[in-house]
């Protein structure tokens, strides 16, 4: 019961993450010199803003998804491929800041794999003690019937004229 | 008093509102000690449902302590423990004699309305549409219950909440589903929808001694839930549901269908249901009436659909030449609760069921809204919703 309140704030985290994803998409696509300098990736603007394009489709799917699940491991895809643009960076000239991009971006990866996790379908453990929850004392099989000492009032019954002709002989 | 509020379209507050009062002798107010969040508010949440206006309070599925009664309610007292019905009838006039509570001919204090859109009124509903009435619902601290002398079903103390609660509702309404199939002992039941209406649908079957029960519907937890209450399952999006029935029952299919989906059914990948989203997407149709055309298909001749799925208003593509040509019987209606509940609270106390099963969350009133959301969507296994104000 206690993973109620975190499912919650994971579908909190999931719109947060969505505005996120805009906001960066919109700075990639609208000023991608700025962020390639921001990040050490000089000369890959054209990639940059592509990138931007895919935060911007990401986040109208992380805000208007009535699952927002799939969106957030989408995101986390998108980190994969942040995170080995930037490792390039990081072995180019501007190094050091392509270094605390990359550090920032393995930052906000955990926090989308956080989410994704929190946001997931019950696990088999969960599903087995669905499974376990019949309501009944005994299983199924010895409990059918047990309410037939329960009269259907006449409003509900057939009327006997329609009745199987098997139902009526027995 | 805090109160969840409707605001619109999905748009459900925790709000602080004046706390309810007595307006009539007959009248009790309730302390609330648990309410849940039904199925059908989800119609209301989704904006399906006509006749909702901003600022009403939700929730018909309450229990509590008497707090102050009216002059003229003499069987009730402060102290007492309720479950309160989610019909509120007056239990004098016709078709409240008859046991009919939730066609009660006074309860609805917007009669003249009803009569104009049904033809004639049905009874008043908590938190619900106006023209039910329109009376502030029961999720919420403090609840006015009108004509309490009859709404209220007495519990004992020493049996928790949760096991009580849902006499309000959802226990009868899927006990009323199986009456009204008048269950044989050879019968096939099939049941759409493994919500919790389902679910108490699918144990009312088997305790009336249903041969087979079957259960349909796609949310994996709601399956195992429902072969838990002795169900074998179909998941309509990976099977065809009309050949596995007909395979169930040796090509003759159920002679009991119960659609306890109602007009929100999802789209399997058939033309109609994708034709019923359109049109209920430019609003030339009020209802997915998807569950409803198959069980008329594939119901054995002579057959009884039993419908407490809510619809709401007018449903396009109905098969009824079919249905009359297969001599199929159609049972409907709001649940006439206090019809079953002095019979279902004795079944409780002798250990028949404990209908605590179906609860996978319990919280505070202020996560409300929230959970109306997770509800809907099936989210992190949520089958049923309890609030604690
Ligand atoms: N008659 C009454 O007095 C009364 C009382 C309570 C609830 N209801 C109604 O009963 C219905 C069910 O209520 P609930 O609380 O169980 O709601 P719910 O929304 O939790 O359950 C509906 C279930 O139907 C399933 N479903 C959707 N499309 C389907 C399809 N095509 N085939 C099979 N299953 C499908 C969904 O996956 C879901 O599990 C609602 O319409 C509600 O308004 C009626
Ligand atoms: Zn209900
Ligand atoms: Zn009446």
């Amino acid at each position: 019961m206690s993973r109620t309140r975190g499912s919650n704030q994971a579908l909190a985290l999931a719109q947060g993450l969505g505005w996120f994803s805009i906001a960066l998409g919109v700075a990639e696509v609208l000023a991608p010199h700025r962020v390639t300098r921001a990040t050490g990736l000089h000369g890959h603007e054209r990639l940059v803003s592509s990138y931007g394009v895919r935060e911007i489709v990401t986040g109208i799917g992380l805000l208007t998804a009535k699952d927002p699940t799939p969106w957030v491991w989408g995101r986390v895809g998108g980190d994969a491929l942040d995170l080995g643009t930037l490792a390039a960076g990081v072995a180019g000239p501007q190094r050091e800041r392509s270094g605390i991009a990359f550090l920032m971006t393995l930052g906000i990866a955990a926090l989308d794999v956080a989410c994704a996790l929190a946001l997931r379908r019950p696990l088999p453990a969960a599903m087995a003690s669905f499974r376990r929850r019949s309501g009944l004392p005994k299983p199924p099989g010895a409990m059918r019937g047990a309410a037939s000492d329960f009269v259907v009032p006449a409003d509900f019954r057939t009327p006997e004229a329609l009745r199987p002709w098997t139902a009526k002989a027995g | 008093m805090r109160a969840l509020r409707w605001h619109g379209k999905q748009d459900i507050r925790c709000d602080t509102v004046p706390d309810p009062k007595i307006e009539h002798p007959r009248d009790a107010i309730i302390k609330v000690t648990s309410c849940a969040i039904c199925g059908s508010d989800l119609h209301l949440y989704d904006g399906f449902m006509p006749g909702m206006e901003n600022g009403d309070i939700m929730g018909h599925e309450t229990m509590g302590i008497v707090e102050e009664v009216g002059s003229e309610v003499t069987n009730l007292k402060k102290g007492d423990r309720v479950v309160i019905p989610f019909t509120i009838f007056c239990g004098e006039c016709d078709q409240c004699r008859r046991g009919n509570f939730s066609v009660c001919e006074r309860s609805n204090r917007n009669k003249s309305l009803a009569d104009k859109v049904f033809g004639h009124t049905t009874a008043g509903l908590f938190g619900y549409t106006h023209l039910t009435g329109g009376y502030p619902g029961g999720q919420a601290e403090y609840l006015r219950v009108p004509f309490a002398d009859k709404t209220h079903i007495k519990v004992p103390l020493g049996i928790p909440d949760e096991t009580l609660l849902f006499l309000s509702d959802i226990f009868p309404t899927g006990w009323q589903a199986a009456v009204q199939c008048d269950i044989q002992p050879d019968d096939t039941v099939a049941i759409w929808g493994c919500g919790p209406v389902g679910q108490f649908a699918i144990r009312s079957a088997l305790l009336l001694g249903a041969k087979q029960v079957i259960a349909i519907d796609r949310v994996p937890e709601r399956l195992a839930m429902a072969e838990a209450g002795g169900a074998t399952t179909i998941d309509f999006s990976k099977e065809s549901v009309v050949e596995r029935l007909n395979e169930l029952t040796r090509g003759k299919g159920p002679e009991k269908c119960i659609d306890a989906v109602g007009m929100e059914a999802h789209a399997t990948a058939t033309i109609d249901s994708m034709y019923d989203r359109a049109k209920q997407a430019v609003m030339l149709e009020t209802d997915r009436p998807h569950v409803l055309r198959e069980m008329m298909y594939v119901c054995r001749p002579a057959g009884v659909l039993s419908i407490p799925g809510v619809y709401g208003g007018l449903l396009d593509k109905v098969p009824f030449g079919m249905a009359m040509n297969k001599g199929l019987t159609f049972r409907m209606g709001q649940t006439h609760v206090n019809r079953w509940t002095d019979d279902l609270l004795r079944r409780i106390e002798m250990g028949q069921i404990d209908p605590s099963f179906v609860i996978t969350h319990k919280v505070g009133l202020e996560e409300g809204p929230n959970m109306y959301k997770t509800f809907r969507d099936k989210l992190d296994g949520c089958i049923k919703v309890v609030l604690k104000p």
